[in-house]
């Protein structure tokens, strides 16, 4: 076991360090510790900005090989930019699904002329992407997708109708990536298509969500004959789910550590508050506040296992329950900072509903174990996978 | 970065384990706990003349194999699982330790020479009858007489300190308090004036005894280190000791899963294995999440410990990286084998079945060295005072 970092990897952390330092002000002051989940709502023109001065610094897509337009981080590197990115108090990236899913997704399954076409504009920051995958009756059975695309010969098109919910930034987005049945008569998992579309058209509409924070980060999105291009299917007609879910195998988590640093930002502010307000004597909380301290280290230690590939067998557990710890823990987190805060916790930052950081952190959390996989199906699939107890019996129609 | 075992680390515990699926079966364990020894003899001679395991971290220059901590914490895991009875986490994780921080080069050329020739067996001996984990718990005193020290007072739940035949102890000077006065001696445990009593316990896997000393004398040569100001070595003992028990915690936690996905996956209830419920299949899937995050957590407390003894960088987070440890996988072993009994059903109430062993060991190993809201609250003390 070797815990820390080379002094290749400690350069390229001082040179990343250095780059926030020196680009993250200015106009872009104001996005510190902004735009993160809660929080999305806002300043989306000044993050796009942002992402962008990212990009002219080469600090998009850091892990993309390099001719995809990448910077071909390894594992290390791409885990110590999160770090620092987070570290610096750097916004949330409006890019993050077209680095993060959309660009992986082409790069490992799409044409020549896909790569070409997308891959660019998400390097560049000039492209924003959302997913369309959940639907009003495929949440966690994800694969009981209705949305229908069918190839109209004509136009030489396929028309997609049907939708999709919980979409995150579709409003600001400029493509989506659609899994939709291309064969009507097809169930769960087979003869699903996987496509990328452009957002601005006559068939596309997206109505928020207000979200029990009072905000919409959330969207519904509607087809109503859209239209996507021959070209744009991702793989075969059938092979949707095998697209959209090829990458998960691959996902080692190298953005937790950033999350993590993201955590630790809460986790300071409630300690301090703790102590200036007395909290930090009560013997009860003193115990919730070392339990939460406790739990993100063990956290990052995790995380690290992860990183370095599991102790040698290939199913790695360590990975299999983290979405089930990080959740938990972040929703123990924000009803500790509410305990913390006592009846300040009711005050708003203004008034009609402007919530506090905290506050808003505390009700967005609500989510963390519902999306992304449930905690119940977390479970089952730790138990199914981790301890090979028997699958959940399918109902057949 | 690579937080992975080596593959002499992974051969290393595929050994052990090896080993202990053949000498600590469940018969085993149960014929050497109701013993007052607590151990099978030929089962220790075995581990010191064949495997050479309490020699594992101490330096060659004392007969040692020279490896670290990281190895130890492989091996702790491995016993933790089939809960040997043997004096190993006594001598080698509390008196080894105890003699390689705070040893002289004669008491280390001495003592830990004879335990890696398997010929010693020794402890630890700090906690009088106040139920403290910390320097408080020192209440054995030790009055200098010329170049003598008297040694007056009671020691209580001592591992093993009934079979031990050396004794590290922990006494203060009449008057001090707290970490102030604080002394530590290697003490063969036939001194004349060592009383020393067999405590029987809930947990029958790991003997604790008590030891009165009755006017002990005791040449300055056996003290540690410095007269009254023995507490940081000893806290730092303690620490080690520490990450020592989160090991043997971690390896019962992933035991008693693995026993109870098997018994349910056997156990069939309204004409299918009850493992298919999702009821059990969920508490199992938070089992697995408790024995996988205290890995974590000891893999990277053993890497401290390991820094700590031989230097690095994360020396300094030894107290903070055995609390953190200790907290989570006090805990977590207790939960599982508490729930294991649950998912076990009636039989897992029965002395038949072996979840009350491990029941029991939980909860002995998780007060001993302090429990889970002990560690917490020291945690609390490095980040909120």
């Amino acid at each position: 076991m070797q815990l820390s970092f080379s002094p290749e990897d400690e350069k390229f952390r001082a040179e990343v360090a250095a780059w926030l330092q020196g680009n993250l002000n200015g106009e872009f002051e104001q996005l510190k510790f902004r735009g993160g989940p809660g929080d999305e709502h806002m300043f989306p023109e000044e993050r796009l900005k942002w992402e962008q001065k990212l990009a002219e610094g080469g600090w998009t897509c850091v892990g993309w090989p390099k001719e995809n337009g990448g910077r071909g981080c390894s594992i290390e590197q791409q885990v110590i930019f999160f770090e620092e990115y987070a570290r610096a108090g750097a916004p949330g990236r409006v890019g993050h699904i077209g680095e993060g899913l959309a660009g992986p997704t082409i790069i490992a399954f799409g044409s020549e002329q896909q790569k070409q076409k997308y891959l660019p504009g998400i390097v560049s920051g000039t492209e924003l992407w959302c997913q369309g995958y959940s639907e009003p009756s495929a949440g966690s059975d994800l694969a009981n997708v209705k949305t229908k695309a069918r190839f109209d010969e004509a136009k030489g098109k396929w028309i997609i109708n049907g939708q999709k919910v919980w979409t995150s930034l579709a409003h600001e987005s400029d493509y989506v990536f659609v899994i939709a049945r291309t064969d009507p008569d097809s169930l769960a998992h087979k003869g699903l298509g996987f496509f990328l579309m452009k957002m601005d058209q006559p068939g596309i509409e997206v109505r928020g969500i207000e979200q029990i924070t009072g905000t919409s980060e959330f969207n519904e999105v509607f087809f109503d004959d859209a239209e996507c291009e021959a070209d744009d299917i991702v793989g075969a007609p059938g092979e949707g789910w095998k697209v959209a879910m090829g990458l998960l195998g691959f996902e080692r988590g190298v953005s937790t550590l950033g999350q993590q640093m993201q955590f630790q930002n809460e986790l300071d502010e409630i300690i301090k508050l703790a102590k200036d307000n007395g909290a930090a004597r009560d013997p009860v909380i003193r115990q919730r506040i070392a339990d939460a301290h406790i739990g993100l280290k063990i956290m990052r230690y995790n995380s690290m296992r992860m990183l370095s590939g599991g102790d040698g067998g290939s199913l790695q557990k360590e990975a299999l329950i983290y979405k089930l710890y990080w959740s938990t823990w972040h929703r123990d987190l924000g009803e500790l900072a509410m305990d913390v805060l006592g009846p300040e916790a009711e005050m708003l930052e203004s008034g009609p509903y402007q919530l506090t950081r905290l506050q808003s952190m505390y009700l967005f959390v609500r989510s963390d174990t519902i999306y992304g996989g449930t905690n119940e199906i977390q479970r089952n699939i730790i138990a199914e996978r981790g301890l090979g107890m028997p699958k959940e019996p399918r109902v057949k129609l | 970065m690579d937080f992975s075992f080596t593959e002499e680390q992974q051969m290393i515990r595929d050994t052990a384990e090896a080993f202990l699926a053949e000498v600590s079966s469940s018969e085993a364990v149960r014929a050497a706990m109701v013993t007052e020894q607590g151990y099978d003899d030929a089962v220790w001679q075995r581990i010191t003349s064949e495997m050479y395991w309490q020699a594992i971290h101490i330096p060659e220059e004392y007969g040692g194999m020279g490896l670290g901590y990281i190895e130890l914490a492989a091996m702790l895991e491995q016993m933790g699982r089939y809960l040997l009875c043997s004096p190993f986490y006594a001598t080698v994780c509390l008196a080894s330790n105890a003699l390689l921080v705070a040893g002289s080069e004669e008491q280390k050329a001495e003592y830990l020479t004879k335990i890696c020739e398997g010929k010693l067996t020794a402890t630890l001996a700090y906690t009088g009858a106040n139920g403290q984990w910390d320097a408080n718990a020192v209440e054995l005193l030790a009055s200098k007489e010329g170049e003598a020290y008297q040694l007056n007072g009671t020691l209580r739940y001592v591992p093993d300190g009934h079979t031990a035949d050396l004794l590290i102890v922990a006494a203060r000077t009449p008057g001090s308090e707290g970490e102030q006065g604080i002394s530590l001696f290697a003490i063969p445990a036939d001194t004349a004036g060592i009383d020393r009593q067999w405590s029987p316990t809930m947990d029958q896997t790991r003997k604790q005894a008590e030891i009165h000393f009755n006017q002990v004398s005791v040449a300055d040569m056996a003290l540690m280190g410095e007269e009254g100001n023995a507490w940081p070595e000893l806290a730092k003992i303690i620490q080690l000791a520490t990450v020592a028990v989160a090991a043997e915690q971690m390896g019962g936690a992933q035991q008693i899963l693995d026993a109870t996905v098997a018994y349910t996956k056997e156990r069939v209830q309204f004409g299918r294995p009850v493992a298919g419920f999702q009821a059990v299949k969920h508490q199992a899937a938070d089992m697995m999440l408790k024995a996988e995050v205290s890995r974590s957590a000891v893999y990277y407390a053993a890497c401290v410990a390991e820094e700590a003894l031989h230097g690095g960088d994360l020396a300094d987070q030894l107290a903070e990286a055995a609390s953190v440890a200790k907290a989570y996988c006090s805990d977590a072993y207790f939960q599982n084998t508490a729930t294991a009994i649950q998912l076990h059903g009636g039989v897992g109430f029965t002395w038949e079945y072996d979840v009350h062993l491990y029941f029991k060991r939980a909860k002995s190993s998780e007060i001993f060295l302090g429990n889970g809201a002990y560690h917490r609250e020291k945690v609390a003390q490095l980040i909120l005072d």
